[in-house]
């Protein structure tokens, strides 16, 4: 049986609390690389972090990134939306593809 | 290029086609198997995409409402009807396995079956714009762990088909040149070695026939008379 958190500052995060996930406030970067650790530790499959989180650690958010669990999925924060999560899936299109070809015809619009 | 490392032997010419066969099936089945991890792939990937995009949206509309919420009702308040949640979410995951990557697969429970059972407060004291929040979160829910199991394939397969392109590249430029080279380097050379056999046994032919025949000296004797 697996779990689910969700990790970042606790004005993004807390309404998560009223769905049953666990809710994991932070203050600053040092401490979400530390509760990271402990939950991935633990029997947590997927792990939501604020967008903030997710650009502040990208050495801790790399080491699960071959792991099949669990899951680290960037969610845009209370501040707003950076685009760092579909940044991150244009990413994986390189990676895998060697070009972009999902997002260019999009990019070339808003230019 | 690697010639010079080759000892041109019978045995050695049998070992690298034997070894050519294998890499030559060993590219194709790769490749195949890229394509194919390609192709669903790029499948995944455009859901990934829409998820996140609906997923994006719908958290910021959420969020504005808990803004809302959080501007009717003193901070005390809000804490106090989050803090004790009535519903439970718990994951039951297992693998899928597309051609040889194994990807998650979420299947969630909640606690309480009812989906409208999501308010953990009485309704007297909070206002209505959390209501809203956390319906509107509560109904994003599905999505959010559908894109968490998407996004996640997405990653896992991406990783996949890197090391399956470099293979296949590998294989394709590196060792199969390299080894139909040494081949026909062995092949030219025992050939070769062939050739100068042969041309050896003729001469010595030539010089046993002289040795018992005495034609050079005949001749010269036949000139002479």
């Amino acid at each position: 049986m697996y779990k689910i958190a969700v990790l970042g500052d606790r004005d993004s995060i807390y309404g998560f609390a009223s769905l049953g996930l666990e809710v994991r406030p932070v203050r600053d970067l040092s401490e979400a690389a530390a509760e990271l650790r402990r939950l991935a530790e633990q029997d947590y499959a997927v792990i939501y972090v604020t967008e903030a989180v997710f650009e502040g650690i990208p050495s801790e958010i790399e080491r699960y990134e071959s792991q099949q669990l669990p899951a680290v999925i960037p969610i845009p924060g209370v501040s707003g939306n950076t685009g760092i999560g579909m940044r991150n899936v244009k990413k994986t299109v390189e990676q895998a593809v060697g070009s972009d070809i999902i997002f260019n015809s999009e990019n070339e619009r808003s230019r | 290029m690697a010639a010079t490392h080759v000892n041109p032997t019978r045995m050695e010419l049998t070992r690298l086609k034997k070894k050519l066969v294998t890499a030559m099936r060993g590219h194709k089945l790769l490749k195949d198997k890229r394509d194919e991890l390609m192709r669903q792939y790029l499948d995944l990937v455009r859901l990934n995409r829409s998820l996140r995009e609906k997923v994006e949206e719908g958290i910021r509309f959420a969020n504005r409402n808990f803004v809302l919420a959080r501007a009717g009702m003193p901070d005390e308040e809000v804490n106090v009807a989050l803090m004790a949640p009535k519903q439970e979410v718990t994951l039951q995951v297992s693998d899928r396995n597309v051609m040889s990557v194994e990807v998650p697969v979420f299947e969630y429970q909640t606690r309480t079956s009812d989906p409208n059972d999501i308010y953990s407060y009485g309704f007297a004291f909070t206002s209505g714009d959390l209501d809203d929040a956390v319906k509107s979160l509560a109904d994003l829910m599905p999505d959010m762990l559908r894109l968490a199991e998407v996004e996640k394939s997405c990653r896992l397969m991406a990783a996949e088909i890197e090391k399956t392109r470099r293979r296949v590249n590998a294989l394709e430029h590196i060792m199969i040149p390299d080894l139909q080279e040494n081949i026909k380097y062995i092949t030219m050379k025992l050939d070769e070695n062939e050739r100068s056999t042969q041309i050896r046994l003729m001469k010595v032919k030539d010089m046993m026939l002289e040795q018992a025949h005495h034609y050079k000296e005949r001749a010269e004797e036949a000139f002479a008379g």
